[in-house]
């Protein structure tokens, strides 16, 4: 019993990154239609961009909010320089240039940041809780969290506010919203905002537990990416149950399988789920017009 | 006399792997010649699959891993010659291409990525993980091809570096020409038909899922057999053959340099495998420059680069 | 004679005098991006510090030494295309590097096919064994570190051992060699657990392990940020089995990414690098090791770490070859770094013969201890 229930913690743990990732590659395809392969360098410039003010003896609060600051504005950035002036491009290029996006931030991190892995103190200590005979570590139950409140504060902005309701009628139908007077434009740049400010929390909750160094991006975006399909593209709840649900598939194959497979499940998982359900466990339904 | 695009491009590469030595300073650039021609058969396939068809792959490496596997282990388990090693990979990513093609190619844009993105991972898994088989992720040494020899014999002296050059230059044009021939078949039309509208195509009677399964069993050979030809120059291969970052390398390349024609993605192809050893002197700037152009292409230069320049030169010439 | 005949006539003079310029180009190709970039990158920092260093006091036998350096980001068919690249058109006399065993068995096959003598800063075995003419290696193999670890369990009375390993080729390499020398040393795997190095949380694999019976140590081959994740899940899980770390993890870093207090009583096999300070007087490594750390500490204000040192002591044999070789040509050079005989370096002292081009035994190999966020010898 006290096994099952430490896999099951290791699997919210790590499942509560992958959904950090994947509701932030919720909002951006809600409001574009792109996948933001990039997403993970947001999680690695969070905790990064922190290490570097915490090092240079700013208080960890105030290094994290100007980390989420920084990176969401870098997110402004990119959809302004790189996103915006790509409109209409196929998938595939879409594709290319938010995984060129991803290799830059990596190689410009690299450059200011250097090689070295970095990590800074949790935020409640590093004393194990107990529970059942299993433990968790408390910055864990911060990861669980955080994932839990930004995917409440997604979905009241999505379902109650109007700034929120223009998001989803911009992804169901550009066009039908900018003639209801929707600022498309600016719906795109808040998006991005807000997607690289998940990114960034994502790290400042992990980076204690998780460690971080300038490469750590791609594979959180992957998870997060599977995690998101899984779940259905562009739902919430989606990302949030796709996230965890891999985070915990990993864990119970490591334990009770083969820990050199963990990941293959995960991915079967994927596949077959798709297979009965092409657009994933709660994606919207499209129809192709002609 | 006016020649068919088909032609023309078959002339431009044959002109491009016979003249090119004759600029070559020095052995090495026979090396990134040859890589550059193995690169280009690759994206060869991705041209058939996503420029033509229309359908995207992030997981085509796992196909180049099966190649390459194929060439180091067939050739030590059950002693059958490299060349015929080559024929078997090829095979067996025809066949697990039909297996993984048909549930997965119904699913459209990014879910067909994810899936697609799976298979690489769990092939690159199998190679790193199996260890008795495959020897890990330390990689496996491949047996030599023997042809070199055997031209040798024949009174034909080619350094290693030459040989490889011209045969995988060979194997290119080849590679090109039976795409070009499928593009003008009934074929090649159905697939390009595809592309345009998937319920249009319909309408006119293609059988859409069969199109999109011939495709990607296509592209699968070429990518496994561009993984045979890395496999057997290289003389040893690394599970990092079928990575996910190679995958993303191929439709990279295709794509800048232009997904739509044959001669685009090879462009593209040369582009990108030069890039890097043009940055050696700059290796700290590598990946931000190569980050950059990836954007920059894509956003300036939508149909990639060789329509682009071609564009460019004709408007002039007008 | 015009301005322009002028300076083309000055360029012949240029080129003229440029073989004049007596020069011997040493080659390089290290992962110092990647997944291996943690050990690639203080070998590129030490290869450029030693060559400042070598040409500072005057070069080897009066000439000077320029290094090509390449980064080939741990990828094989990268390494291939540089040691090509270094040895037909940089035109190198030897090639030091190959950061994992896939890029030094890429860059073994060119140096081999044309003759170049090649240092490789590798683990596996494979790469010395069989002996190739032209391949040397610094590090100890991981076999050797699987046994001094399994050596020390024996002298503890341990013989039931559970093996976590990274997935990556350093942990997949040194986990198969654990399990082949095991029953050599009378020790039975009981537990083989895996992890990626990507991974964020390991107390999964290590649950199983708490939870299989009779388990009396712990191994773990693997380097980088997930061992370091890996220790701290150790602790988070109030564990107490003695835990054998690899040298893979042998610098301050580890210790300071874990936390102290997470690796106190963490055994390992390492170099003699990092117990600089506590070496007796009289021990024969500790010219090279304390040089090299100063040096080092004082220019990249990072602590050195083994992979540093491998590089270190593969550039001191190169050179030291260079200046006993009757010509600074390949086989020359080659000849001469198959006679070196016992010189020192940080990681051990190096003794090549014909059938030996690893240069290295036991000996060498010490076992640390952490012991109040410090290493210390266990021995």
């Amino acid at each position: 019993m006290s096994e099952l229930i430490q896999f099951l913690f290791s699997g919210v743990t790590v499942g509560a990154v992958y959904a950090l990732v994947a509701l932030g590659f919720t909002i951006i395809y809600n409001a574009s239609d792109v996948v933001n392969f990039a997403q993970g360098e947001f999680v690695m410039l969070g905790g990064m961009i922190t290490w570097f003010a915490h090092e240079a003896g700013l208080p960890l609060p105030l290094a994290a909010l100007i980390a989420i600051v920084l990176t969401s504005a870098l997110g402004v950035a990119m959809n302004k320089l790189a996103i915006e002036p790509a409109r209409g491009a196929p998938v595939v290029s879409l594709i290319i240039i938010t995984i060129g996006a991803s290799i830059f931030i990596q190689g410009t991190a690299q450059l200011v940041f250097g090689k070295q892995i970095h990590t800074f103190p949790a935020f409640s200590g590093d004393t194990p809780i107990h529970v059942g005979g299993a433990t968790i570590l408390p910055q864990s139950l911060w990861m669980i969290a955080g994932a839990l409140a930004v995917f409440l504060a997604l979905w009241l902005f999505f379902s109650r506010t109007l700034l929120g309701r223009a998001v989803m009628a911009t992804a169901n139908n550009r066009l039908a919203a900018q003639l209801v007077g929707i600022n498309t434009n600016f719906v795109m740049t808040l998006s991005f905002a807000l997607s690289a400010a998940i990114g960034a929390l994502g790290g400042v909750l992990a980076t204690p537990v998780t460690l971080t160094a300038y490469g750590v991006g791609i594979g959180f975006a992957l998870k997060g990416f599977a995690g998101a399909m899984l779940g259905g593209m562009g739902n919430p709840k989606g990302a949030l149950l796709g996230g965890f649900l891999i985070g915990l598939i990993e864990a119970l194959t490591a334990g009770y399988l083969s820990s050199q497979y963990k990941d293959a499940v995960a991915f079967v998982v994927i596949l077959l789920v798709l297979f009965f359900l092409p657009q994933g466990l709660f994606g919207r339904k499209t129809t192709d017009r002609v | 006399m006016k020649l068919t695009p088909k032609s023309a491009t078959l002339l431009v590469l044959a002109v491009l792997v016979a003249l090119s030595p004759l600029f070559f300073p020095s052995g090495y650039y026979y090396r990134v010649g040859a890589l550059i021609f193995v690169n280009g058969i690759a994206v060869t396939g991705i041209v058939i699959l996503t420029g033509w068809a229309g359908q995207i792959s992030l997981g085509h490496a796992g196909f180049a891993g099966i190649g390459a596997y194929a060439c180091a282990l067939a050739p030590a388990h059950w002693s059958l010659h490299p060349a015929l090693a080559v024929v078997l990979g090829a095979a067996i990513s025809a066949l697990l291409a039909w297996l993984v093609g048909r549930p997965i190619l119904r699913l459209r844009g990014y879910y067909l990525g994810v899936a697609t993105l799976g298979f690489g991972i769990l092939v690159s898994m199998v190679l790193n993980n199996e260890r008795d088989l495959t020897r890990g992720p330390d990689g496996i040494e491949v047996p030599e091809l023997g042809l070199r020899a055997l031209l040798k014999g024949w009174g034909l002296d080619l350094s290693n570096g030459q040989f490889w050059y011209f045969f995988c230059g060979l194997c290119l044009i080849a590679g090109a020409w039976l795409a070009l021939n499928l593009y003008n078949s009934p074929t090649g039309r159905a697939l390009r038909a595809l592309h345009g509208s998937e319920v249009a195509a319909r309408t006119v009677g293609v059988d859409l899922a069969r199109m999109k399964l011939q495709a990607f069993m296509i592209s699968a050979v070429y990518a496994s057999v561009s993984g045979s030809l890395l496999a057997l120059q290289n003389k040893f291969i690394t599970p990092d053959v079928a990575g996910f970052m190679h995958s993303i390398e191929m439709v990279t390349m295709a794509v800048l340099g232009g997904v739509g024609s044959v001669l685009g993605a090879i462009f593209g192809a040369g582009a990108l495998t030069l890039l890097p050893q043009a940055l050696t002197v700059f290796a700290e700037y590598e990946q931000m420059v190569l980050g950059l152009v990836m954007m920059l292409v894509m956003i300036f230069l939508r149909e990639g680069l060789l329509p682009s320049i071609l564009r460019k030169l004709r408007g002039r010439g007008e | 004679m015009t301005p322009t005949k002028a300076i083309i006539a000055g360029l012949f003079v240029l080129a003229g005098a440029l073989p004049a310029v007596a020069e011997i180009r040493i080659g390089a190709s290290v992962s110092a991006t990647g997944p291996a970039g943690a050990l690639g990158d203080p070998e590129a920092k030490t290869l450029e510090m030693l060559i400042e260093e070598v040409n500072g006091k005057g070069g080897i036998n009066g000439e000077t030494v320029t290094l090509v350096l390449y980064d080939d980001a741990g990828d094989p068919n990268k390494a291939r295309t540089f040691a090509t690249r270094l040895i037909e058109d940089d035109e190198v006399v030897a090639i030091i590097g190959g950061t994992t065993t896939g890029t030094s068995m890429s860059i073994l096959a060119v140096a081999e096919d044309a003759g170049i003598p090649f240092i490789s800063l590798a683990g596996a075995i494979d790469i010395i064994d069989p002996v190739k003419p032209y391949t040397f290696k610094t590090p100890h193999t991981d076999r050797m570190g699987c046994q001094k670890i399994f050596a020390d369990m024996q002298a503890r009375g341990f013989a039931k051992v559970a093996i976590i390993a990274s997935t990556d080729g350093f942990g997949a390499s040194m986990q198969a060699q654990c399990k082949l020398v095991a029953p050599e040393m009378g020790m039975e795997i009981v537990a083989d657990e895996t992890y990626d190095p990507k991974d964020s949380d390991m107390t999964a694999q290590l649950t199983k392990i708490r939870g299989t019976e009779g388990v009396q140590a712990i191994v773990n081959p693997g380097f980088g940020q997930s061992a370091a994740v890996l220790a701290r899940n150790y602790r988070q899980l109030g564990m107490d089995i003695p835990f054998y770390a690899s040298h893979g993890v042998a610098s301050q870093g580890y210790i300071d990414l874990a936390g102290a207090e997470a690796v106190e009583g963490f055994r390992l096999p390492g170099t003699a690098l990092l117990v600089a300070e506590l070496l007796a007087d009289g021990d024969v490594q500790k010219p090279a090791v304390t040089a090299y750390k100063a040096a080092f500490e004082g220019k990249f204000a990072t602590p050195v770490s083994t992979f540093g040192g491998y590089a270190h002591d593969g550039f001191m044999i190169l050179s030291d070859a260079i200046a006993r070789a009757t010509a600074a040509e390949p086989a020359a050079i080659r000849d001469a770094i198959e006679a070196t005989t016992g010189l020192a370096g940080t990681t051990g002292v190096y003794t090549y013969s014909a059938t030996d081009h690893l240069g290295l035994d036991l000996s060498a190999f010490r076992l640390l201890e952490i012991r109040g966020g410090a290493w210390t010898l266990a021995e």
